[in-house]
């Protein structure tokens, strides 16, 4: 069954302070060779039958009303996969 | 007769039975509401309480947002019905676009709790006229996503409008912008915090105060606020 893939991420130039948690954590560990983390979100939304334009510009609508919010949230991707 | 003040319960409200009681003990009345119904029955005011709705899935009171009950309680606060959001509510009215901005995950990362010394910046709001601005209030804060941001644009627009309510005083425990601990709308009725007033109503369960361990009831002054607003409503 096809789906909808919808990735979200915090705002670049916001505070994301589970992604600052984690580079901590690497650093810690010796990783140097990363020096930025950030953490976002996947959804998946499977589709009962075909994604048209309109199945794929609802979830647009919804991918940015719902699953993200833009004073705190970019959505950065939406793509179909089977 | 009786102010009667409604606290919505969803799935996950941890602090609505404690909101319910500082009502009563405020000498209003409380009335329970549920969030899958669209009947407000009737209250003059709204409470949205604290917890953890829907386990904090998606985002901090984003699924509670999208209540059925949400669309009466949009309309109400139209009509210029009070509605205070405390913690989790406070996140629920910035997602269902009542109140602007939005709430992150603690700068610290830190779950916190602590009795919070807050200073009242607008005391003309229909949650905070019991007081004058410039008080000083404490009030029992416990969160783990309570860190306010806004753009610079909206923060600009909330500082300049005056629609920050209270700031943290003494310290900012959640890297919140400008110290920013509450908010209220245009029109003076929709009010939202993260500390939470209905914890300091009660000698004895309150916060600590100079006089007594435990004496606090500074939660109070929202109550009394919110009575005094619906009165004047009626008038």
């Amino acid at each position: 069954m096809p789906t909808i893939v919808v990735d979200v991420m915090p705002k670049a130039e916001l505070l994301d302070p589970q992604g600052k948690a984690v580079a901590g954590a690497l650093a810690r560990r010796g990783e140097d060779a990363f020096s930025t983390v950030r953490i976002g979100k996947r959804f998946e939304l499977t589709v009962d039958g075909e994604v048209d334009d309109a199945v794929l510009a609802r979830a647009r609508e919804i991918a940015e009303e719902i699953l993200s919010n833009a004073v705190i949230e970019d959505v950065v991707g939406i793509e179909v996969v089977e | 007769m009786s102010v009667r003040i409604g606290v919505i319960t969803f799935p996950g409200s941890l602090d609505d039975r404690d909101a319910q009681r500082a009502i009563r003990l405020a000498g209003a009345e409380p009335v329970a509401l549920w969030h899958g119904s669209h009947d407000l029955e009737d209250v003059d005011a709204l409470v949205l309480p604290g917890g953890f709705s829907y386990g904090d899935y998606l985002r901090s009171g984003a699924i509670a947002a999208l209540s059925p009950i949400m669309a009466e309680v949009k309309d109400a606060a139209a009509a210029g019905m009070p509605v205070l959001g405390i913690c989790n509510g406070f996140q629920m009215l910035v997602e269902a676009h009542l109140l602007p901005g939005g709430l992150i995950r603690n700068a610290n990362q830190q779950f916190i709790r602590r009795d919070q010394r807050l200073r009242v910046e607008n005391a003309s709001t229909a949650w905070t006229n019991a007081f004058r601005a410039g008080d000083e209030i404490v009030v029992p804060l416990k969160n783990g996503e309570g860190g306010y941001i806004a753009d610079g644009e909206t923060l600009k627009r909330i500082e300049g409008e005056g629609l920050v309510a209270f700031r943290y005083l003494g310290i900012n425990p959640n890297g919140s912008l400008n110290d920013i601990a509450g908010l209220v709308n245009e029109r003076g009725n929709v009010v939202g915090l993260m500390p939470h007033p209905e914890h300091a109503t009660e000698p004895g369960f309150g916060p600590d105060t100079a006089a007594a361990m435990r004496s606090g009831t500074d939660g109070l002054g929202f109550f009394a606020s919110a009575m005094a607003a619906v009165a004047a409503l009626a008038a």
